[in-house]
């Protein structure tokens, strides 16, 4: 389909322009490392993660490259292991919420009127619902939170930022004389959105899809701290609340409380990194270099 | 000329772009008389507005002054520190944006704006702060009631005259003018220039006016420069270059205006673009798209020469005057 | 006029001004009659607020009009033919920048039109025709141009795209929407250009709007002058012209600076705006800013007095 041709150029685009951007490039190193990690861990993982055969509380060596946990288990495997997890999370949360917030904030923008009027009416509405309050109700309610309660819990909670951003620059888009221009030649509604309207806007989207997979990770690192993720889960979340319930860091163990949290903050890293790269090309007056503004043209 | 109120010498305007730095203003120089109108026309990217800024020292990243001297009253203001520029601002030398809307705050008043300008730059009382205000929009036929509507409350003609007005508020020796017509339909610039004229007249400040469109100054202006890619290529008084323009630049430009009442006939405009700023040609920078260029013209960068109160860049007119000679 | 390929009758466009108490009707163009012939460049003159883009707007279907009709081609174009047939009287936007989407190639949207509107020419053969018609406005190599993104084009040879553009559907009328006023001056001679060669060699009818008088003089062959939503006057380019007889005319003249020739009198001190027509009253709008204006100005709208047989202006101080 004619959209999907038109779509297929952007990751050419976005190639390159990661190979300009400093920054771009080391969200994007960041990430590719993690994504490997997420498709192969056992690659990596020295020992299986769960297994409770070492010696506890060992202290940083060779076979054991940052101690083990009070249980026994190697800290490196469990947080190798626990990669695939929260970069899962954060790219399904991230892909569902971008799809829902353009789905809204598009139509909205484009439609305008009543249609306008009521999604954003929800879209405030949802944005303003206290997020963790939310979640632990819900979770709570529920006894169990498997990841996929998770995923929908965050997504809920997670698209209306995105969907009114993506709104406001649909809108200012909206009045550009190219899209009166398609509609003047006789291009359905369909056509002017999907290939006129939204590829201008991929930095923007791309932007918040990164913003949204940085909420889903720090989201779900805290939601499976408190105890309400699946305690038998091999993630960074939940590595975090038995340090802390086996208080790690005053018995000598500081490492298997602070390497899951220190993953946590390389995954952000990587992912606000990328957001900050991307947020420069969709709003220009962040670039460094600005050329002069001028109303005429040679 | 008797002391000029501004001499500006070589200056130069660079610009940093991802390609390298681009040479927005190469080298210009000239005089301006104590209440003398000058008029700088050119097409967009040929450095007037850039000129314009840099003279008034109001440039910013990425635009830097990377040479040249811009003497008022005898004092180099590209030497004076920001403190000692701010005695000048506005005192000496004031700015006429190019859009109203975009230069005056939505949020404020007018009589607040002005209230702003003044107490920036004096120590007025209130009284007298008030008083000046209700003086300087009388002089742009603006009713004092005004004073308290926001400039979304005006027309656009208006808003313009309200910038005039903010401009006049110290009686400056000086007034820049940035394209101050351009958003305006034709009657409310018309009477927009009428304003102009009257007001120096009555106080006698000189004017530096920038436009794309040379017919609206081309009844007020005392001189007239022509500006291409950075650069003056013609200066002299403004009847004369628009009666006999000698560069052929200037002489393509008079020729693509469309006459009104005149002679009805076939225009050709000028060919081609107006040349990279990054990577600038070696000879005249108007050689590529000049009809009559030759090998000279395009391996060597011509100086603007005076013949008396004209001066041109060009190698053909500074060969012709010299066979005149 | 015979052979007119567009009428248009007493178009009226109203929009809805002002929150939940002030309500009030903006009167954009208030029925305006007029008609483009064959093979004609028709110069829609007006300052802002006078409603030429409404009407360009109006008849290229972009909005519905509040009342009256135009007939094009001998149909009548109701909403429902406007819809059907947009792309018939294709439309030259005013900005360079802004009427081309910047992350898709030059040759785009040209080939959609041609996809649209000419069902005639098979898939293979479309781009031959898009390289044809982007050399007949003057951008060559055409092959290489549609290739190109449009930050590669300059602001003139994007203008002659949007030109390209409307030829795609083979439209006997174009209307362009002020395509000259962000050019710089020496490119916009190059563009006045391409549309009389459009004129001459495809007899592509063309309603030109603009603010410019020099500009519309060098192209148009008939000038109609608007202001306020109504027309002031309208006639043969030589007629308007050379004796134009409503006062705004006269004004229009007077304040268009022309450097060739002397400097004209400054006929008063006119610091008026055009108004912005809200909940108008009867009468002519431009009797608070006119020296001629009588009694009978504010009471009735004056109708078109006809001055010969091509030249009409809506005044009572005019007389046949």
């Amino acid at each position: 389909m004619r959209a999907l041709r038109v779509l297929l150029h952007v990751p050419g685009r976005v190639f390159r322009f990661m190979r300009r951007d400093k920054k771009a490039a080391t969200g994007a190193i960041i990430l590719f490392v993690l994504l490997v990690l997420t498709a192969f861990p056992t690659w990596f993982t020295p020992h299986d993660p769960a297994a409770e055969i070492y010696t506890p509380g060992a202290a940083v060596s060779w076979s054991h490259l940052l101690g083990t946990t009070s249980f026994g288990q190697d800290v490196f495997s469990q947080v190798i292991a626990g990669t695939r997890q929260s970069v899962m999370i954060a790219l399904i949360v991230g892909f569902f919420c971008t799809v829902i917030s353009v789905i809204v904030g598009i139509s909205a923008a484009y439609m305008g009127g009543i249609v306008d009027d009521g999604l954003s009416l929800l879209t405030d509405v949802v944005l303003v619902i206290p997020t963790f309050p939310l979640i632990i109700v819900i979770v709570g309610y529920l006894k169990s939170a498997g990841f996929w309660l998770m995923v929908f819990v965050l997504v809920f909670t997670g698209w209306s930022y995105g969907a009114r951003q993506l709104r406001v620059q649909a809108l200012s888009l909206r009045n550009r004389d190219y899209l009166l221009a398609a509609k003047a030649r006789g291009e359905s509604s369909w056509y002017v959105i999907t290939v006129e309207l939204i590829p201008p806007m991929t930095s923007l989207i791309v932007a918040n899809f990164l913003g949204a997979a940085l909420y889903a990770v720090l989201a779900s690192a805290g939601l499976q701290f408190v105890g309400l993720g699946n305690l038998n889960a091999e993630s960074w979340g939940t590595m975090l609340y038995w340090a802390q319930n086996n208080e790690a860091l005053q018995t000598g163990l500081p490492l298997w409380a602070l390497a899951p949290g220190v993953a946590i903050a390389i995954l952000g890293s990587g992912l606000a990194l990328l957001n900050y790269a991307f947020d420069e090309v969709a709003n220009p007056a962040l670039r460094p270099v600005r050329a002069m503004k001028k109303r005429r043209v040679a | 000329m008797s002391e000029p109120i501004l001499q500006v010498r070589d200056l130069r305007v660079e610009y940093a772009t991802p390609a390298g730095p681009a040479q927005a203003v190469g080298g210009v120089s000239f005089d301006l008389a104590k209440g003398e109108f000058l008029a700088i026309v050119g097409e967009s990217g040929c450095g007037k507005s850039t000129l314009l800024f840099a003279v008034a020292q109001l440039l910013t990243y990425p635009g830097r002054l990377a040479g040249g001297e811009v003497l008022f009253d005898g004092v180099d203001f590209t030497t004076l520190k920001p403190e000692e520029l701010r005695l000048h601002r506005w005192r000496d030398i004031s700015v006429v944006m190019q859009s109203a809307m975009n230069a005056l705050n939505p949020t404020l008043t007018i009589g607040a704006q002005l209230t702003d300008a003044c107490k920036a730059h004096t120590e007025w009382s209130d009284e007298k702060i008030a008083q000046r205000s209700a003086e300087v929009l009388a002089m742009v036929a603006i009713d004092a009631v005004h004073l308290k509507s926001y400039p979304f409350q005006l027309s656009g003609g208006m808003r313009q005259r309200a910038m005039i007005a903010m401009a006049l508020l110290l009686e400056p020796k000086l007034v820049i003018m940035d394209e101050p017509t351009s958003a305006l339909d034709v009657v409310a610039q018309r009477s927009l220039m009428h304003q102009v004229e009257t007001l120096r007249h009555q106080l006698g400040f000189a004017v530096i006016f920038v436009t794309h469109d040379m017919s609206v100054v081309s009844h007020y202006s005392d001189r007239l420069a022509v500006m291409y890619a950075g650069e003056i290529v013609e200066l002299g008084p403004t009847r004369q270059v628009f009666d006999r323009p000698e560069h052929p630049y200037s002489q393509g430009l008079m020729e693509a205006f469309p006459s009104l009442l005149g002679e009805s006939k076939q225009l050709t405009g000028i060919a081609g673009n107006p040349p990279s700023l990054v990577d600038p040609p070696e000879g005249c920078l108007f050689a590529p798209r000049c009809a009559y260029a030759n090998d000279e013209c395009r391996s060597v960068r011509p100086e603007l020469i005076a013949y008396g109160n004209h001066q041109v860049r060009c190698h053909l007119v500074a060969r012709t005057r010299k066979n005149d000679a | 006029m015979p052979d007119a390929i567009l009428r248009v009758q007493d178009l009226t466009r109203l929009f809805r001004v002002g929150g939940f108490r002030t309500r009030g009707q903006l009167h954009a163009i208030d029925e305006v009659s007029f008609e483009v012939a064959s093979g004609e460049i028709v110069a829609l003159v007006g300052e802002s607020g006078s409603g030429k883009s409404t009407i360009a707007r109006v008849l290229a279907g972009l909005y519905p009009a509040t009342s009256g009709s135009f007939v094009f081609e001998g149909k009548a174009m109701g909403r429902r033919e406007v819809r059907a047939s947009r792309g018939d009287m294709p439309m030259v936007f005013q900005d360079p920048f802004g009427s081309i989407n910047p992350v898709l190639r030059v040759g785009h949207a040209l080939l959609r039109s041609l996809k649209l509107h000419r069902p005639d020419i098979k898939r293979a053969d479309r781009f031959a025709e898009a390289v044809a018609l982007v050399e007949k406005v003057g951008l060559t190599p055409g092959e290489e141009v549609l290739r190109r993104y449009p930050h590669e084009l300059s602001g003139g040879q994007r203008q002659r795209l949007g030109f390209a553009q409307a030829l795609a559907s083979r439209p006997s009328l174009i209307l362009a929407d002020e395509p000259v006023s962000m050019l710089d001056v020496s490119i916009r001679i190059g563009l006045l250009n391409v549309m009389k060669e459009l004129r001459d060699n495809e007899g592509v009818s063309i309603l030109y709007i603009t603010h410019d008088l020099a500009s519309a003089r060098y192209v148009a062959d008939r000038m109609i002058v608007l202001y306020a939503g109504r027309i002031a006057e309208e006639g043969l380019t030589t007629e308007v012209i050379g004796s134009p007889q409503h006062p705004y005319t006269r004004l229009l003249m007077s304040s268009a600076p022309d450097p060739h020739l002397a400097p004209t009198a400054f006929e008063g001190d006119d610091l008026g705006e055009p108004p912005k027509v809200i909940n108008p009253g009867p009468g002519c709008r431009f009797a608070p800013r006119c020296p001629l204006a009588m009694d009978q100005c504010v009471v009735t709208t004056p109708p078109m007095v006809a001055l010969s047989a091509t030249h009409h202006a809506a005044c009572y101080a005019v007389k046949p």
